[in-house]
């Protein structure tokens, strides 16, 4: 039986106008153009301040979706990717924004759909009223964004036109 | 010996806050306060900008209502780069603009009804928080959580294609707009496929209407005691009465409905408006100068919009005001839960407005800008969805940002939010001894009735604990619960 490729959404969010808090964003800019420059159309890339209720619709039509943020933690080094369990849901303090747990959730609660979801946390530094990332905060992302693409060159079935570091 | 309990932060309040609530010896409440950790750093960190910036640059500020805030700075704008108070750009650069904010209304207005309120009505104040969130609500009401989701899609898309983008969006420029809206668009937001057009939303935004009033049947005692205080409401105003939440000006009425702010010039908003500091808070305090500070407060957001105007210029809004005017006869309504009962009312506006000004063939203009005699001030004054925003920006001979001064909607309902939590304190903490779920909800029921916004933006994962503290008068601690 013929291995299919997966359709794939990676959804950075955050406020790029809060410096470091726009590592999802700049993630989602680097990986929509290697999803061009691989000509990958089971995969498309989103982004957003924040995640909210309606992104379980979006969600529910992907195979597989990463969830691209910046932490704070302090026992994170460069980068975290961690599969959202199902059962991780909880109902989130904030008022007016949701997790990726919560909105993967809703998705199966109210659409039946219950895609792969992960959530890949890039450490963050500097968090005022500036655009533009911190210099580590930059290292990092490189970082992830290696991780990540060679994730998703797994997913897309693609070994052809890869960097040798990524094969 | 007085005790202190403590509630920090708010659960589901955007940002960080926290709530003292002190006790005597006789578990009597003595006193309530809302302590609200405001970031006030962005009024300087526009200084020195270049003013067309700022629009784009206010978005920072909040990734909640970043719409309200460009809107407001560009308002303010307009009369900087000459294109009048509000009323002088061209009918696409207007209507463009009102079309952007009622995509922002409806989506935060929904946002608010179905996420945050709902579980408290379909299942009480005191139910298991197990059930009490949405994924209970998606058990028993599953249709009520879709279309809550369903509407929030369908502001986001209006916002989308009115603003250009989802972040940062730069659709409002000084003196006008950087686009029109295209046939195509107007097609997909006036008649795409079910359930995201125009009439749906009209359609469920009446239902939830009708869910709300149905739970206010059979909840009267609560819903119409909860927190209920007197109070002055202050809003904008068409200059015919009409409600209107993108421009008109600064009317304000006292708790009998007596006018103490006749339809004044918001330009002018710095003589009618100060704003108090209180050293236990860092969110300052604003009341009317000519009433003083403790006569002068005022209520802002959907329940003081709809004490102010005088009637809602779409059928179906209009209808609903009427009942909900005739509910207290005419007179200013002091209920905070009836908060909830106009900014569904409002929800419903923005749904009708969305459709009329979809059809409006003035959209697809191309006259975008308008520009006239540069001033080296201006005030730009919107109704966001909680409430009156305000943005004052002044600027020297080299285009430089020189002051901003913003007064944002929470800020505005600052005292209002602090008696509702010392009502509702006093309704449900007297003579307890512990803290109770029920209770906490309670405090936070009434703050959330006002949908604070207290957001810096920076959302970074592993934020927004719940911590609850009880302390002594001597501000030891006795007890620590977090959630």
């Amino acid at each position: 039986m013929t291995e299919l490729r997966k359709r794939v959404l990676v959804y950075g969010y955050g406020n790029p106008g809060r410096e470091d808090d726009g590592l999802g964003n700049e993630m989602v800019k680097m990986v929509q153009n290697w999803i061009d420059e691989h000509k990958l159309g089971c995969m498309t890339t989103d982004s957003n301040y924040q995640l909210n209720i309606e992104d379980a619709d979006k969600v529910s039509e992907w195979d597989i979706v990463v969830f691209v943020d910046a932490s704070k933690q302090e026992n994170l080094r460069e980068y975290r990717f961690t599969e959202v369990e199902p059962s991780d849901a909880k109902v989130e303090f904030t008022m007016h924004a949701v997790s990726p747990s919560y909105v993967r959730h809703l998705c199966e609660k109210l659409f039946n759909k219950t895609p792969e979801t992960y959530v890949l946390a890039i450490k963050g530094y500097e968090w005022d009223f500036k655009e533009g990332l911190s210099d580590c905060a930059k290292l990092n992302l490189e970082q992830a964004f290696q991780f990540l693409t060679r994730k998703l060159a797994g997913w897309a079935l693609i070994k052809k036109n890869l960097p040798i570091s990524m094969l | 010996m007085p005790k202190k309990i403590t509630i920090e932060p708010v659960t589901r309040v955007e940002g960080h806050g926290k709530v003292t609530i002190k006790i005597d010896d006789e578990g009597k409440v003595r006193e309530s306060r809302l302590h609200i950790v405001e970031f006030r750093g962005f009024e300087r960190f526009v200084q020195g900008r270049p003013y067309w910036e700022a629009p784009v640059l206010v978005q920072r500020l909040c990734g909640i209502c970043p719409v309200s805030h460009h809107l407001a700075a560009a308002k303010a704008l307009d009369v900087i780069v000459g294109a009048g108070t509000g009323d002088g750009l061209s009918a696409v650069g207007d209507k463009m603009r009102r079309l952007m904010h009622m995509g922002q209304f409806f989506q935060s207005h929904v946002l608010h009804f179905f996420h945050l309120s709902s579980p408290d009505f379909l299942f009480g104040i005191n139910a298991d928080p197990a059930i009490r969130n949405v994924i209970g609500v998606i058990e028993h009401h599953k249709d009520l959580a879709v279309q809550g989701v369903m509407m929030r899609k369908y502001g986001q898309e209006v916002i989308y294609h009115t603003a250009g983008k989802k972040i940062h969006g730069t659709g409002a420029i000084p003196g006008g707009i950087n686009k029109n809206l295209s046939i195509a668009e107007r097609d997909l937001l006036l008649n795409g496929e079910a359930p995201l057009n125009a009439d749906q939303m009209v359609e469920w935004s009446v239902a939830a209407l009708n869910f709300f009033k149905a739970y206010h049947k059979s909840n009267k005692t609560l819903v119409d005691t909860f927190a209920e205080f007197p109070s002055n409401h202050l809003s904008l105003v068409r200059k015919d009465g009409a409600l209107d939440l993108y421009h008109g000006v600064l009317r304000a009425v006292d708790t009998n409905g007596k006018r103490i702010l006749d339809d004044v010039d918001y330009q002018d908003y710095d003589k009618y408006i100060e704003e108090e500091v209180r050293n236990w808070s860092y969110m300052k305090f604003p009341y009317l100068k000519h009433l003083g500070k403790e006569k002068g407060w005022y209520r802002v957001g959907p329940l003081a919009r709809l004490n102010v105007c005088d009637f809602i210029p779409t059928p179906l809004a209009q209808k609903e005001f009427e009942e909900f005017k005739a509910y207290t006869h005419g007179k200013p309504n002091n209920m905070s839960l009836h908060y909830h009962w106009a900014r569904l009312i409002e929800t419903l506006y923005a749904a009708e407005e969305i459709r009329n000004l979809l059809k409006d063939p003035d959209l697809q203009n191309e006259d975008l800008v308008v520009k006239g005699e540069k001033l080296n001030k201006g005030v730009g004054v919107i109704e966001a969805p909680r409430g009156t925003l305000f943005h004052h920006y002044e600027i020297n001979k080299d285009d430089q940002i020189t002051l901003a001064n913003l007064i944002v909607s929470t800020t505005n309902n600052n005292e209002p939010m602090n008696q509702a939590v010392n009502h509702t304190a006093k309704s449900f903490m007297n003579g307890q001894k512990e803290i109770t779920e029920g209770m906490m909800n309670a405090v936070e029921v009434a703050i959330r009735a006002y949908d604070p916004c207290l957001s810096c933006a920076t959302h970074a994962l592993g934020q927004m604990p719940l911590e609850m503290k009880l302390v002594d008068s001597n501000d030891n601690v006795i007890d620590t619960k977090n959630k």
